[in-house]
């Protein structure tokens, strides 16, 4: 499915601006935490309970599903390729459809396990809940998609009448299949603009007004809650003639947390990286790898260059850390205990350009670090730019053992020499 | 209807004051006097700046900075402290005023997230030739709707946000970039990384070339002005001899840039750096890594478009002055 979405979306944006609807800051939420969000908005969800334990498993099926035969069980994991993936505990696949009588049992063998997918890595993400759906019969299945375009510069809808796993196949054979409407940001989605991609929808039995009606509520969704996507594959028909989001993506622009404080409370730490989750909580931006030289730089392009030249010199990085231009020193301190606590750290490159970012704060946090955590490890300075001198005084002056660095090409280089005593 | 109406009165009526006068250069009064012509790549030393969110820390500390450096500081912009002073500068409440107060045609916007496309609004409306927007972490639902005004109207260019701003060495400076590594020259950088492009200054520095203008383009996707439309204006320009322009995974913007370059036939020297090639595929990093997903916007595919369209692309950040040095050497262009 995000295959597919790359592709349509890297078509449909404009190519004058620059990242790609996924490549930016935002916040992912569960597939049950989503439901529950559209369902809100009055937009068709499959009904489902999450549960957390077997108690709430048996209470679940007893309460909301007391005449079904059959449910559909899933992991809650912050990752695709959950059907295919495979439990540490030997279980396999983290997508079943089971008869009532065995939900129990199966959800048992999901809980408070770890789920390994193609797309989680090695070490999996842990199941905290799973999500009892269900299990509708579904008579048609279709794609549909709000992303923001660049070139239209506003919210552009994507919808295929031909939704589900072969998607991707279609948009390579079929592309006049994809129907795309831009929606004018001042104006609000039209009647006309919602028919638009009903008609490109094409579905075959739900009825046309009451589509319409949830196209535009998921227009809502979007613009109020700070969407940068939405996407649905498959939006299908059930036999009962309505349009039902049977699985919905929905990520959220990091932006605009300070106003989304309702959906921005959704988010689930034991997805993520717990490096990442002490450094989002510092507000760093900070991404762990696999190698043995911890960076710290200020900006994101200029740590992107660190990493390359770091490659370039034979070296490894460990992280893409940004401190971005407003860091306090507390902050920097943080940053530095992050990098100490990664084993696989050799040595600690800081690498700072200041411009809005302070060379002398920097340094503040740097011998303020140095004093509450043990330094293992060497650590290379470079440091240029606003208040230098006062920076790189203050380094002098702390009797701090730091290997100093010149430019780029110096400070990588002692950096890959440092890491390899 | 009204409102257009006004605007082609005020169009008329500063065309009419524009006029030269009768009399003689000697008698002829400055208003009268021929307006001074465009500057070739956006800022000159006769832009004239006014600061909003000037009362903050971010914007104290680079006003100080800029009028340090010789910017043509004028005024700035804080709701509700209007007739204070601030910095020896005239504090207004709105943009609309101090514009009309001091004659300001640029707009610099140190304005925390939240209020940041607002005031970039507030600076198209009242007609500014030119708005920076430094800050970073604005809605991108802002912005889009940003865009959508900026494309319906031409007199307002927007740079930024979420960039480190615009700097013509030795004669304005509006942004954050430390000025001290700036040399008035013959190179024109064009980036959408703050700290990286201060590299690449300091190195074309280094190495005696200097810079004509530097313009950072910023981070966000919904941004006012992209590789295209500063590449056309260095291409234009005499001073700038050379072009300097670094990029990052993600997007289709380099690509762009090395389509307009190809059709341009020019023989300016041109210098890349595309960052990120050595980054994992599938993780973002900050707002300028892209993700690098279904083969799209590599590195690598950047920087084989780039060199098709003659662009030197350099594989190491550090090497980017050195670089141009050597193509000028090749090309005969030094001393």
């Amino acid at each position: 499915m995000r295959g597919l979405m790359n592709k349509l979306v890297s078509r449909s944006l404009s190519v004058a601006g620059k990242w790609q609807q996924q490549q930016l800051r935002r916040l992912n939420i569960h597939e049950y935490q989503g439901a529950d969000l559209m369902n809100k908005y009055g937009i068709n969800v499959p009904k489902g309970v999450a549960v957390s334990s077997i108690d709430e498993v048996k209470e679940a099926v007893k309460s909301a599903f007391p005449n079904e035969n059959e449910l559909v069980v899933k992991s809650q994991i912050l990752a695709g390729g959950r059907g295919l993936g495979t439990f540490q505990n030997g279980f396999r696949g983290g997508v079943h459809i089971v008869k009532a009588d065995q939900v129990k049992d199966i959800a048992g063998k999901m809980l408070g396990q770890i789920l390994v997918t193609k797309q989680t890595g090695p070490q999996g993400k842990v199941v905290s809940k799973v999500y009892l759906c269900e299990k509708l019969s579904l008579v048609n299945e279709m794609y549909f998609a709000i992303t923001l375009d660049r070139k239209t510069a506003g919210p552009l809808i994507i919808a295929c009448s031909k939704g589900g796993t072969s998607i991707e196949d279609l948009a390579e054979k079929y592309p006049d299949m994809i129907i795309k409407v831009p929606v004018d940001v001042f104006k609000g989605i039209t009647d006309e603009d919602a028919a638009r991609v009903v008609d490109g929808l094409a579905p075959k039995v739900a009825d046309r007004n009451d589509s319409i009606e949830q196209v535009k509520k998921l227009y809502k969704l979007f613009c109020e809650r700070d969407c940068t996507l939405l996407e649905i594959n498959p939006l299908a028909e059930t036999s009962s003639n309505q349009l039902v989001a049977a699985d919905a993506k929905l990520n959220f622009d990091d932006n605009a947390a300070f106003r989304q404080k309702e959906i921005f409370a959704l988010r689930d730490p034991s997805q993520e990286d717990p490096r990442e989750v002490a450094a989002a909580k510092a507000d760093l931006n900070y991404i762990g790898l696999d190698g043995e030289i911890g960076c710290m730089v200020n900006g994101a392009g200029l740590a992107m260059a660190t990493m390359d030249i770091i490659k370039l010199h034979g070296g490894t990085p460990a992280n893409f850390l940004d401190v971005g231009g407003n860091a306090s020193e507390g902050q920097v301190v943080e940053a530095f205990k992050i990098l100490t606590s990664d084993d696989k750290v050799k040595a600690i490159l800081v690498n700072i350009f200041g411009g809005i970012m302070k060379c002398d704060v920097i340094a503040s946090g740097i011998v303020n670090a140095a004093k509450q955590v043990a330094l293992k490890v060497p650590v290379v300075v470079r440091l240029e730019g606003t208040n230098v001198d006062q920076g790189k005084r203050i380094l002098k002056e702390s009797g701090m053992t730091l290997i100093t660095a010149e430019d780029l090409d110096d400070a990588a280089e002692k950096a890959v020499k440092a890491a390899s005593k | 209807m009204a409102r257009q109406a006004s605007r082609l009165l005020r169009s008329l009526s500063s065309q009419f004051s524009h006029r030269k006068s009768p009399l003689s250069p000697l008698h002829s009064r400055s208003f009268s006097a021929a307006p001074a012509p465009q500057p070739a790549v956006f800022v000159d030393k006769n832009t004239r700046v006014i600061c909003q969110g000037i009362t903050g820390k971010n914007g104290t500390f680079h006003t100080e900075q800029a009028i340090e450096y010789g910017t043509k500081m004028v005024g700035g912009v804080t709701p509700k402290k209007g007739g204070t002073e601030h910095l020896g500068l005239p504090v207004f409440n709105s943009v609309a005023e101090a514009k009309s107060e001091t004659k300001a045609n640029a707009s610099v916007i140190y304005v925390p997230p939240p209020f940041a496309a607002a005031a970039i609004m507030e600076a198209m409306e009242a007609e500014l030739d030119l708005v920076v927007c430094i800050t970073e972490g604005i809605p991108q639902h802002d912005m889009v709707r940003v865009k959508a005004a900026l494309n319906q109207q031409s007199k307002t260019r927007l740079i930024g946000p979420n960039c480190p701003g615009i700097i013509k060495p030795g004669e304005c400076k509006i942004g954050i970039m430390p000025g001290y590594i700036h040399k008035p020259g013959r190179i024109g950088i064009v980036s959408r990384s703050g700290t990286l492009t201060y590299e690449a200054v300091f190195q074309t520095t280094a190495v005696g070339l200097g810079q004509s203008t530097c313009v950072g383009i910023g981070g966000d996707p919904f941004n006012g002005t992209n590789f295209v439309d500063c590449v056309t204006k260095f291409l234009a320009d005499p001073q700038t001899e050379g072009i300097v322009l670094i990029g990052e995974i993600g997007g289709t913007a380099e690509e762009d840039a090395a389509a307009l370059i190809k059709e341009s036939g020019t023989e300016k020297p041109i210098v890349a750096f595309i960052a990120g090639l050595t980054a994992p595929p599938g993780r973002r990093m900050g707002h300028a890594g892209a993700i690098v997903s279904g083969g799209k916007g590599t590195a690598q595919d950047k920087i084989k478009t780039l060199r098709e369209a003659g662009v030197t692309v350099v594989e190491s950040p550090a090497k980017i002055g050195v670089a141009m040095h050597d193509v000028f050497k090749q090309r005969g262009l030094l001393n």
